[in-house]
């Protein structure tokens, strides 16, 4: 679903974020990413999302290499991935329904299909009876468990999220994880980047570590292989 | 991998259903369209002072020219008039007899683009030239009455354009016994000229405003690119397509474009109306049947089309500067 070919990122002065980082993660895996504040996590999830662009090497999602993807094609691409990130970016100028339903509304989902889809993923959050209040009236782990509604509501096949247990408490976070553990089963490929190591060995899943850019776990993979390497 | 066959099924999935999801597509796509029109429109409201200075400054710059327009093509109007008083004067060769003359003066009073027709015989012309010039005693050293005989021609009324007194003056000419017409449009064609360069003037004008109109709604929309900030962000987070994220912007700008001619149209109408009254005076003084019109129903919509366009325009330009590079990967946070 996700595979890295030796991709370094490179931002513009001499500083290296990603060197030559090899990995791949297939359907319904669910892979934590960890390593050390700059080791260059967001930066990976962001070369997923192609809000960046690598400097070498080749980031492949879903069979498609991003690395030649016209612009104008980048929509399509986000369409299938679902996006978690530790500042939830809701939008507080609308309802909780209106934020998750946003993914649809820029597919152009009909409305009716809308109303099903996004009461669904607030029902899967346990939000169904605050759809109709505005997100600054939840607390931080709803305003989260929002953004994770608002991540899976169109059904990607792909989800990332960064931090998305930052300032949660242990209980709130390993709910949060189930949820994720759940759309892992249903064939998701989960991608978490996390700094909470409790919580990693807790779920005993796979792990990628980056150290100053350089992939020093987990990288050992699928590529042109079957077998999941957890 | 996977999401090959799931992209290969997805299309088929789509033929399979068949029309149904298709107006159902092009039902959302309308909606969508509208909701956004409704939802801009709706955001200019709740800023009523605002809006309304964009909406003044832009009616301004839109009112000056196109009454400025008006005002020539009033103008235009009134030499149109004036060249009723053209007259077409045709001299007869001196030794044509009078009885000929007369035939001459008929046949031309025939033509159906003459009004009316007056001869004035050679002994006739001398007299009032005598009495006109103060030549008397040189006068009457000339053996010969020196003058022709001359009709005076007035054209018809459908006649009174600047071709049609042309055409007729070609038919005269051609006539047996006719030796030279004249007509005397030298101050008409002064006139022309002047309302020509005036209306380049103006034109030019125009453009300068229209330009202005479109900075000025170009920079009022990049303040609300810049308010709406994180909207733009996650829609582009999600996928939406910059045709989706432009689109509020643009109707922003036709909005604002539509409240601009409304207010043109107003100051217009207001200044019209202030005005009629002196002009009614002064073209009364003049005799003349100069009056300034207003916008008909046409140039009203015309007017408000064009104030659209150059509002859309405006956001195009400010779309195309703040929007388009504007990348979710500032808010993705991590750093
Ligand atoms: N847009 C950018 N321009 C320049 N350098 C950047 C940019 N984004 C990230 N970096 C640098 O790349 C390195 C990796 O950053 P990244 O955000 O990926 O780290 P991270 O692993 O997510 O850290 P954290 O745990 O603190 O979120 C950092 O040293 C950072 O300074
Ligand atoms: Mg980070």
């Amino acid at each position: 679903m996700i595979e890295f070919r030796q991709v370094t990122k490179r931002y513009d002065s001499d500083h290296t974020a990603l060197r030559q980082v090899n990995f791949g993660l297939e359907r319904g895996e669910l892979a934590f990413l960890t390593g050390h504040s700059g080791a260059g996590k967001s930066t990976l999830l962001k070369l997923i999302m192609v809000m960046e662009r690598p400097s070498a090497g080749e980031v492949v999602v879903g069979g498609q290499v991003l690395n030649r993807l016209p612009r104008r094609q980048i929509p399509y691409i986000r369409r299938h991935i679902g996006v978690v990130f530790q500042n939830h970016q809701l939008l507080f100028d609308r309802t909780v329904f209106d934020n998750v339903a946003m993914p649809l509304e820029v597919m152009g989902a009909s409305p009716r299909d809308t109303g099903r889809r996004v009461r669904a993923a607030l029902d899967k959050v346990g939000l169904l009876q605050k759809e109709k209040m505005n997100p600054m009236q939840l607390s931080g782990g709803e305003q989260q468990r929002v953004g994770i509604a608002r991540a899976v509501v169109n059904k990607p096949p792909v989800l990332l999220a960064d931090e998305p247990t930052g300032n949660l408490d242990p209980a709130l976070s390993a709910d949060i994880m189930n949820l994720f553990g759940q759309f892992s089963q249903v064939g998701v490929t989960v991608l978490i980047a996390t700094h909470d190591i409790a919580l990693i060995n807790e779920m005993g899943r796979r792990t990628l570590k980056l150290d100053h850019g350089r992939l020093v776990t987990g990288g050992t993979s699928v590529i042109g292989g079957g077998a999941s390497g957890r | 991998m996977a999401a090959d066959t799931r992209k290969k099924s997805q299309p088929a999935r789509g033929a399979n259903k068949a029309r149904s999801p298709w107006r159902e597509q092009a039902e959302s796509y309308f909606t969508h369209h509208r909701k956004v029109a409704e939802d801009s429109a709706r955001r200019l409201w709740r800023n009523p002072v605002a809006s309304l200075m964009t909406w003044t400054v832009m009616g301004v710059a839109l009112a000056l020219p196109v009454a400025l327009l008006l005002l020539l093509t009033s103008l235009q109007g009134v030499s149109a008039g004036w060249e009723s008083s053209a007259r077409v004067t045709a001299y007869i060769e001196l030794d044509v007899p009078l009885e000929r003359a007369r035939v001459l003066s008929n046949e031309i009073a025939g033509d159906g683009r003459v009004a009316s027709v007056e001869l004035v015989d050679r002994d006739q012309a001398l007299s009032e030239f005598r009495a006109s010039s103060g030549l008397e005693d040189a006068l009457d050293y000339l053996e010969d009455n020196p003058l022709p005989h001359t009709l005076l021609i007035t054209p018809e009324e459908g006649a009174r354009s600047t071709e049609g007194v042309e055409g007729l003056v070609r038919f005269v000419e051609g006539m047996e016994g006719v030796e030279r017409v004249q007509v005397d449009l030298g101050w008409l064609q002064r006139l022309n000229a002047m309302t020509d360069l005036l209306a380049r003037a103006v034109w030019a004008l125009a453009i300068l405003l229209a330009a202005a109109v479109v900075l000025v709604i170009g920079n009022t929309v990049r303040l609300s690119i810049e308010s709406r900030r994180d909207e733009i962000l996650v829609a582009k987070l999600v996928g939406g397509t910059d045709s989706f994220v432009r689109r509020p912007f643009l109707y922003t700008g036709a909005w604002f474009g539509l409240g601009g001619g409304i207010v043109a149209l107003i100051l217009l109408q207001l200044s019209l109306w202030w005005l009629s009254g002196p002009i009614e005076r002064l073209a009364g003084l003049y005799r003349s049947d100069f009056s300034l019109d207003g916008l008909q129903f046409d140039g009203a919509l015309a007017l408000i089309i064009v104030a659209m366009l150059l509002g859309w325009l405006g956001a195009w330009v400010a779309v195309k500067r703040h929007l388009d590079d504007m990348e979710p990967g500032d808010i993705a946070g991590g750093r």
